[in-house]
């Protein structure tokens, strides 16, 4: 079949039901809706700060009308609600004003520095998904017995320690102590800029370089950051993990599978995980998106150049453009998450089309 | 539940009247409401293990003068980053010679004042936009869950760094954004609470004896729906720590010379390698706090809400 054909066929499908394009609507606007509270949110946060843009521009030793001349032609004599249509207008277009700590377009910095944070919050997940579904399996299936505690526990543990703690620690034992992994930073200066940037996550890049120095530099910097990260989607995803498998396992097609004699693993990981998978999906874009929060710390202690990092150092210069919006763009990828976890549900279990 | 002694009214004592399956006032069903939870959660050695964190918490804040060896704020360069266990220091001194056992002890003193703080403004905010929406229903409810719903898109520690931004760093700024930032699920809560007892025939009953929506949700609705918000609260105690202790960290939280445990991990963050208990102590103490408050939170959960039972 071909790939248009696939694709419209499909389409069709979604677009037959009435339901779904009712529904299909109505997440469009509660999208609507929500990227324009977010948008409001951070406008009133810009409005409100004691930060004077004004005398930021002209200077302390400014005249009267001066000041009033560039009050005016910054347009904040305006109204509150065409200041609100003017800043949705920038957005729309991608602007976010001039960073003052780097005196370059906002979204440049965004783009250059997000590709790092993407690299992390991945690696971490894909860490958290490969030890927490396993291991929220195997507490399901000892359920009351010690490999069930301990899961809890790990789990118990992820909850209750501040990600920027952990990570010192980890950078205290694994490169202070032990030396099993380098210390800050994406890479050692010695391997900055050695491959060429074309996705701007170095894995990769250096990886289609060819060069495999890079690619184990980079790997060694990005294991400490990712684990501790990973740590906390493995807290949520074993967790949830342990709780879908108990509701499957108690099912009754459960025991006709074992009444016709397959074995208990084929039972267990076959049938039971195959139908947590759906569920598990919406769960893992979840912990996707919680990990942006987390990585705003992790890469302090890090020093890893991406968002979090980003917004933090601008915050502490009252680089008010570059805060708002770092935060704009993190929002928009959180709601996009969210909803990507909503449509992947729907689209995968065919029960809430 | 069972109920432990049939009650002969009387001469049982105490116990038999906190047990009666026929009370004989509102005051003494509500006691025996709270004695058989309590006898629930009593039957948890985490649940208790975590109550026990939480009350020498609050024990260690109330007596932090009397407890605390030294000032915590009172420098002494000459003994800098002395280790645990130097003359004089228990855990060792940070890096201006000041004594980290009484920073620790000062310390809860501020943790327990941002989680209080938080407790009182978040969930009663976020009760009152729950219920109200609710209750009225319509487009009340539509604007008023759209509104929630944007906050609740947020992640909340970036929006809580904007907020902190916009209004200037410090302790009373930092507890205004995460209340902020952490009223929305209240809301989600009470709604559905609300959804599910609105119809139900005492309310009815309620507004056919003429009581106005106002009096019906504050004295009717809302107490029904404070249980599922309380447990909710004891689970997110420890979020709110940990939020509070990021901003601390960050530099965005409470200001030097203020003992906050996230502060001082902050500072220690530059001796690790060498003077590692400078950042590892406090972040132990949030660490055993917060697990605190997370054991208590499940605990909680298990005995006063029979429907999320494991």
């Amino acid at each position: 079949m071909s790939l248009t054909g696939t694709t419209s066929g499909g389409r069709r499908a979604w677009l037959s039901s009435r339901s779904g394009i009712l529904k299909g609507g109505r997440l469009l606007v509660s999208l609507a809706v929500t990227m324009l509270g977010l948008l409001l949110i951070t406008f009133l946060i810009g409005r409100v700060m004691p930060i004077d843009p004004v005398l930021a521009v002209v200077g302390e030793r400014a005249t009267k009308e001066v000041y009033e001349a560039t009050r005016a032609a910054m347009g904040l004599d305006d109204p509150l609600y065409i200041q609100f249509w003017n800043y949705i207008t920038e957005v729309l277009r991608g602007d976010f004003g001039m960073s003052l700590l780097t005196s370059r377009p906002v979204i440049e910095d965004i783009a250059r520095v997000f590709p790092a944070t993407l690299e992390l919050a991945t690696v971490a997940t894909f860490l958290g998904v490969a030890i927490g579904v396993p291991a929220g399996v195997v507490a399901a299936v000892n359920q009351g017995r010690w490999p069930d505690h301990l899961v809890r526990l790990l789990g118990l543990f992820g909850y209750s320690m501040p990600v920027f703690w952990l990570g010192l620690m980890g950078l205290l034992v694994f490169y202070g102590k032990l030396d099993w992994v380098a210390g800050p930073g994406r890479l050692d200066v010695f391997f900055e800029d050695v491959v060429p940037q074309v996705t701007g996550v170095i894995l990769i890049d250096s990886l289609l370089a060819g060069d495999t120095e890079v690619f184990a530099n980079a790997l060694s910097h990005i294991v400490l950051p990712a684990s501790v990260l990973g740590y906390y989607s493995l807290a949520y995803v074993s967790r949830m993990t342990r709780s879908f498998m108990l509701e499957q396992l108690a099912q009754e097609y459960v025991t006709t599978a074992r009444v016709k004699g397959l074995s208990e693993a084929r039972v267990i990981w076959r049938h039971a995980l195959g139908n947590v998978m759906v569920p598990l999906i919406t769960v893992i874009a979840l912990s996707y998106a919680n990990l942006l929060e987390g990585s705003v710390l992790t890469e302090i202690v890090f020093a890893w150049p991406g968002i979090g990092f980003y917004i933090t150092n601008a915050l502490l210069a009252a680089d008010m453009s570059a805060v708002l919006g770092g935060t704009v763009v993190v929002g928009i990828v959180f709601i996009g998450l969210n909803l990507l976890s909503d449509v992947l549900y729907r689209f995968v279990d065919p029960r809430a089309r | 539940m069972t109920h432990h002694a049939v009650s002969a009214p009387g001469h049982r004592g105490l116990h038999a009247w906190l047990t009666s399956d026929s009370p004989t006032s509102r005051l003494q069903a509500r006691c025996v409401q709270v004695y058989l939870g309590w006898l629930g959660l009593a039957r948890n050695p985490l649940a208790m293990l975590g109550l026990g964190i939480v009350v020498v918490l609050v024990l260690a804040a109330i007596f932090a003068p009397l407890l605390a060896p030294a000032d915590p704020i009172a420098q002494d360069l000459t003994r800098r980053l002395q280790p645990p266990g130097a003359p004089g220091f228990v855990l060792g001194s940070d890096e201006l010679g000041r004594d980290i056992l009484s920073r620790l002890l000062y310390g809860a003193r501020v943790t327990l004042y941002v989680v209080a703080l938080v407790v009182v403004t978040a969930p009663v905010f976020g009760l009152i936009i729950g219920t109200v929406a609710g209750y009225a229903g319509g487009w009340v409810d539509t604007v008023l869950m759209r509104f929630t719903d944007v906050f609740l898109a947020f992640p909340r520690l970036v929006l809580a760094l904007a907020f902190v931004a916009a209004l200037g760093p410090g302790i009373g700024n930092a507890v205004l954004a995460i209340a902020l930032t952490s009223w929305p699920p209240y809301a989600r809560i009470a709604r559905a609470e609300t959804l599910t007892i609105r119809n139900s025939d005492f309310i009815a009953a309620i507004r056919l004896q003429g009581a106005s929506p106002l009096r019906i949700v504050i004295g009717h609705v809302m107490p029904l729906c404070i249980s599922s918000v309380i447990v909710r609260v004891t689970l997110d105690m420890a979020g709110i720590i940990l939020t509070a202790a990021g901003l601390g960290f960050l530099g965005l939280g409470a200001q030097p010379p203020l003992p906050e445990w996230g502060a001082m991990i902050s500072t220690g963050r530059q001796f690790i390698l060498d003077q590692w208990w400078v950042a590892t102590v406090p972040g132990l103490a949030i660490f055993t706090v917060s697990l605190g408050f997370n054991l208590l939170g499940d605990g909680l959960r298990d005995a006063l809400d029979p429907r999320s039972g494991r």
